[in-house]
């Protein structure tokens, strides 16, 4: 009969002994050594605490509230990012608009990230037709104009979808509307990546062993192969906030976004449309922001795609 | 050995996978014919070696046994449940008896989830044990496998890769299964962790009194764990024997071929020997020869072998051969 | 007459994000001319990292040679820069690796490949180089050789592969093969084909080989100097015959007594060897093996053995003596060695 049992660590004094790195230890040793990803995970983060803090600093009513004597007013002790057409705090209006571009940047990648998922992860697990029609169909979404798809729902959803509370603000029914085209449009790229995924791990063998034990396919499908596609998902995800972003800017720079008096970084862009010149500070500072947020959120993301990296991961 | 009867009967066992073509519309034009009909018995208690080089089907024959794939044609047959009949529920309740350790002991182990996780999933699956009771079982699971028990909340990459083969077998007998497919559990591991991982199975086999069809290419391994083992080449079994009396006294001129490659590790014997020397390479399963599968490399081929295929002979104490010039 | 090649305390490591790894910890060995080295050990022991040192191929980072010198007739080919490196490889020393679909351009011909070689280093023109290409494929035993000149790898199958590829090491006629688990992918029939090869030419060109496995079997057949890996370190030299009648390190030892052999039934069960591979991450001092080593006394954990020769052209590195379990306890500075014994 062979000696005792066996410690999994090799046989050595346990003193010698480094601890094996997790995953997630690894990854995140190797995210640190992106400078610039580092850089944009505190950018965000300043700029989180810019919306949020920002608000207890300033009132939604001041955000909204005109002064026709200030109007276009330069940046000034008073105002320091200047006043807008109609006389608002510039600064006061990025922090709210900030809230709403966030948010919806945040939430249309919730909604792309849910309909690309389950769409990928059925076309590539039961292949066959059902991944024929399915995929044929992503094909067909990525066809669709973006702001075909916005006009149509714009004067379709107009006035229809009730405002909504949200963590103390109120927000219109174009908000959600914004949140779900945006998601709609932009969830292929993440499914065809998840089909990938899925196509190539569904052969592996611990899957065949799940399939060996009589493990329901659902089971398979959430419990097996999802948790180790994460990674294609996240930096999608993360990538996908930042062009959510521009996404809602040039909705609204067009027009077709959420209204005035809401503010958002986009709309307010498009306030700012007769005046490029002659009040530069009109774009200048929610342009900034977009810039910034958008930046930070790609670096992030190469970092991220980089420390991931599934052959440099693999045991 | 053979005290108990027959465990598991295959019978004409097929397996072709399609070769498909078309972009919309997808035509079959081939079949890779992976087993293209492999009968035999494997008695209870035993363990039948089925060896081969690559590309012969006994992976697929190992997989299709389990319904991992659907049989193209044939029986697998059960404790007298047929296997190839059975769907759904009933399968998978089946599923709790017969089981599978697998060759890649890195790939073979979902790398986010616990051992814990992993060797529970089939008393999850089956609901053999919950809660407390479960934690207990795979306690005692890896303490069979002579695992320490502390580390069950480690991950499986934490393990060195005989232990993840341990762990394969912990899950493999976590249902209590009387039948395992060892399916090249051996090969992706270094040598002298191989016999560390032989000796546990045997063990374990005159302790739970398993049966175990033992897919392997290292014939000297084989000869050492089986009691019956079965030559595959190119989809089709051509020889079967007691290991004794294949290894000693080979008939089909592909299992003599395969016997004199084998090196041994002894360096006057090697100067010695006369090895046969197979021409060529094996021909792909999409397209096998006609007649015997063998018949294009074979030293002694006949006529008849490129026109019929061979028919499969008993020649006496339980060994069979499929040759024309030497059944 | 000088050895071809010398090889002198090499050692390498790797810096990586989990630490340091001593791949090789200075080994030392010499190759005559016309001779067969084997090299053989587990994964992780250093022997392929041994020839890629000498070869020049490490990646630095994170790779480092730290230590040591790499003779070929008589110059150090680590002090070589990689123009100067470029000229020794394919036509001095050639290298055929385990898996040739990875070291066979997928989208060249293969009569390309071998071609464009002998264009290079030896100045044949477009025509002559294709000459000399199918008959170096009609040598290895590559039928139609001057049809097969123009496929691709992926025509090719596995053996023919990694004929080819030999093909390709002996193009330019080099002084030295160094064969890295040339075989170990391949089916047991082909493997055969393959070594049937290889002692073929050897006999015919007189090829001086380093070959590298893990197959103790192949090994037996092949070679006639055997080094056995362990940790990065040698742990026994020999010439074949010795190494496996009389095996004097008990890694050595054990690794045979594992092997289950197919021209003998067994019924015994497996001797095996206890405990896990060494985690070349932290090495622990003393010698690698004590841990696993059922003849380990307590200074084999505190001192690591130099090799000595143990008997006539057999050295092994050993406090015990296997044969009576005696350990020898003189000081290290004291055991003479002839050899090139390795420092720590």
């Amino acid at each position: 009969m062979e000696t005792a049992i066996e410690s999994p660590i090799a046989a050595v004094p346990e003193e010698l002994e480094a601890p094996p790195l997790t995953p997630r230890e690894l990854v995140w040793r190797r995210f640190r050594r992106h400078k610039m990803a580092v850089a944009g995970v505190f950018m965000l983060i300043l700029l989180l605490l810019y919306s949020v803090a920002g608000a207890f600093v300033f009132p939604e009513s001041y955000a909204n509230l005109t002064e026709t004597g200030a109007r276009l007013q330069p940046p000034s002790a008073a105002h320091p990012f200047g006043t807008d057409t109609v006389g608002r705090d510039i600064l006061a209006r990025t922090i709210y608009g900030g809230q709403i571009s966030l948010l919806i940047g945040l939430f249309a990648v919730v909604v792309e990230v849910i309909v690309g998922v389950l769409i990928g992860a059925i076309a590539g697990y039961y292949g066959g037709w059902i991944d024929s029609v399915l995929m044929r169909f992503t094909e067909a979404m990525f066809n669709v104009p973006q702001i075909f798809l916005l006009l149509v729902m714009a004067r379709f959803f107009a006035g229809k979808i009730p405002t909504v509370q949200f963590l103390g603000r109120t927000f219109s029914g174009s908000v959600i509307v914004i949140i779900l085209i945006i998601g709609m449009t932009s969830w292929m790229y993440l499914a065809r990546i998840v089909r990938a995924n899925f196509l190539s791990l569904k052969e592996r063998e611990f899957v065949l062993a799940a399939h060996t034990t009589g493990t329901t396919n659902l089971a398979i499908i959430f419990q097996h192969i999802l948790p180790n596609s994460m990674a294609p998902i996240i930096v999608a995800a993360t990538l996908g906030v930042a062009s959510a972003i521009l996404s809602e800017a040039y909705i609204s720079f067009l027009g077709l976004g959420v209204q005035p008096p809401t503010a958002t970084w986009g709309n307010m862009l498009d306030g700012a449309y007769n005046y490029i010149e002659s009040a530069p500070w009109l774009w200048a500072f929610p342009g900034m922001l977009i810039v910034l947020t958008v930046l930070s959120i790609n670096f992030v993301g190469d970092g991220l795609r980089d420390a991931l990296d599934p052959r440099t991961l693999a045991q | 050995m053979n005290g108990d009867g027959v465990l598991v009967q295959v019978e004409g066992l097929k397996k072709h996978f399609p070769i498909t073509r078309g972009i919309i519309i997808q035509r079959q034009v081939g079949a890779i014919r992976a087993v293209d009909g492999v009968t035999f018995d494997i008695y209870r208690g035993e363990t039948l070696g089925l060896v081969g080089e690559s590309g012969c089907g006994k992976t697929t024959t190992g997989r299709t046994i389990l319904q991992l794939y659907r049989p193209t044609a044939g029986r697998v047959i059960f404790d007298g449940i047929d296997l190839t009949a059975v769907k759904g529920g009933e399968l998978r309740r089946t599923r709790q008896r017969i089981q599978m350790i697998f060759q890649d002991p890195y790939a073979s182990l979902n790398p986010r989830m616990t051992i814990a996780r992993i060797i529970s999933e089939p008393l999850r699956t089956h609901k053999l044990a919950s809660g407390k009771e479960q934690v207990e079982r795979v306690q005692e699971l890896l303490q069979i496998v002579r695992l320490n028990p502390r580390f069950i909340n480690r991950y499986p990459h934490e393990f060195s890769g005989g232990q993840r083969q341990r762990i394969g077998v912990a899950r493999a007998l976590a249902s209590d299964p009387e039948f395992i497919v060892c399916d090249e559990p051996i090969s992706a591991l270094d040598v002298s962790i191989q016999a560390q991982v032989v000796n546990l199975l045997e063990d374990l086999q005159d302790e739970l009194g398993l049966t175990y069809l033992f897919i392997a290419h290292d014939l000297s391994m084989v000869r050492h764990i089986c009691n019956r083992v079965a030559v595959m080449y190119l989809g089709k079994i051509v020889e079967l024997a007691q290991k004794d009396e294949l290894y000693d006294h080979p008939i089909h001129p592909y299992t003599q071929a395969l016997l004199s490659a084998v090196p041994v590790p002894d360096p006057p014997l090697e100067r010695k020997r006369q090895r046969i020397i197979l021409e060529g390479d094996v021909p792909s399963p999409a397209d096998p020869p006609p007649g015997c599968h063998f018949s294009t490399r074979c030293p002694v081929a006949g006529k008849i072998c490129s026109e019929e295929e061979p028919p499969w002979r008993d020649v006496g104490g339980g060994h069979f051969v499929a040759c024309h010039s030497r059944g | 007459m000088a050895p071809l090649l010398e090889v002198q305390d090499l050692t390498t490591r790797f810096d990586t994000l989990e630490g340091v790894v001593h791949a090789v910890n200075g080994i030392s060995y010499t190759l005559e001319e016309g001779e067969t080295l084997g090299i053989v050990g587990e994964s992780g022991c250093g022997k392929s990292v041994s020839v890629l040192s000498i070869m020049g191929l490490i990646p630095q980072p994170p790779g480092k040679i730290v230590a040591g010198r790499v003779l070929y007739r008589g110059q150090d080919l680590l002090q070589r820069d990689e123009e100067q490196m470029e000229h020794i490889r394919g036509r001095e020393i050639a290298m055929v690796f385990q898996d040739p679909m990875t070291s066979l351009n997928p989208v060249l011909t293969v009569g390309r490949q071998i071609s464009e070689a002998l264009v290079v280093h030896l100045g044949m023109t477009e025509a002559e180089a294709r000459h000399r290409a199918i008959e170096l494929l009609a040598m290895v035993g590559i039928p139609q050789a001057d049809e097969r000149y123009a496929d691709y790898p992926h025509q090719f199958s596995g053996g023919m592969r990694q004929r080819a590829m030999i093909a390709m090491a002996l193009s330019c006629n080099p002084s030295i093969l160094i064969a890295d688990e040339p075989t170990t992918a391949l089916d047991v029939t082909i493997q055969a084909q393959i070594v049937d090869l290889v002692k073929t030419l050897r006999e015919r060109l007189g090829m001086t080989v380093i070959w590298i496995t893990h197959d103790l079997g192949v090994i037996a057949g092949l070679a006639e100097k055997v080094i056995v890996m362990y940790a990065g370190f040698i742990v026994e030299r020999g010439n074949v015959d010795d190494i496996y009648a009389d095996p004097r390190h008990p890694y050595t030892l054990a690794l045979l007594k594992s092997l289950p052999r197919v021209d003998r039934s067994s019924k015994e069960r497996l001797a095996t060897i206890q405990g896990l591979p060494p985690d070349l991450l932290g090495l622990p001092p003393g010698c690698p093996f004590a841990a696993r080593c059922d003849y380990a006394v307590e200074r084999c954990r505190q001192e690591n053995p130099r090799l000595e020769f143990v008997a006539s052209g057999h050295e092994a590195a050993c406090w015990v003596d296997v044969a009576t379990r005696r350990s020898d306890s003189r000081p290290a500075d004291a055991v003479s060695s002839k050899s090139t014994g390795r420092e720590r």
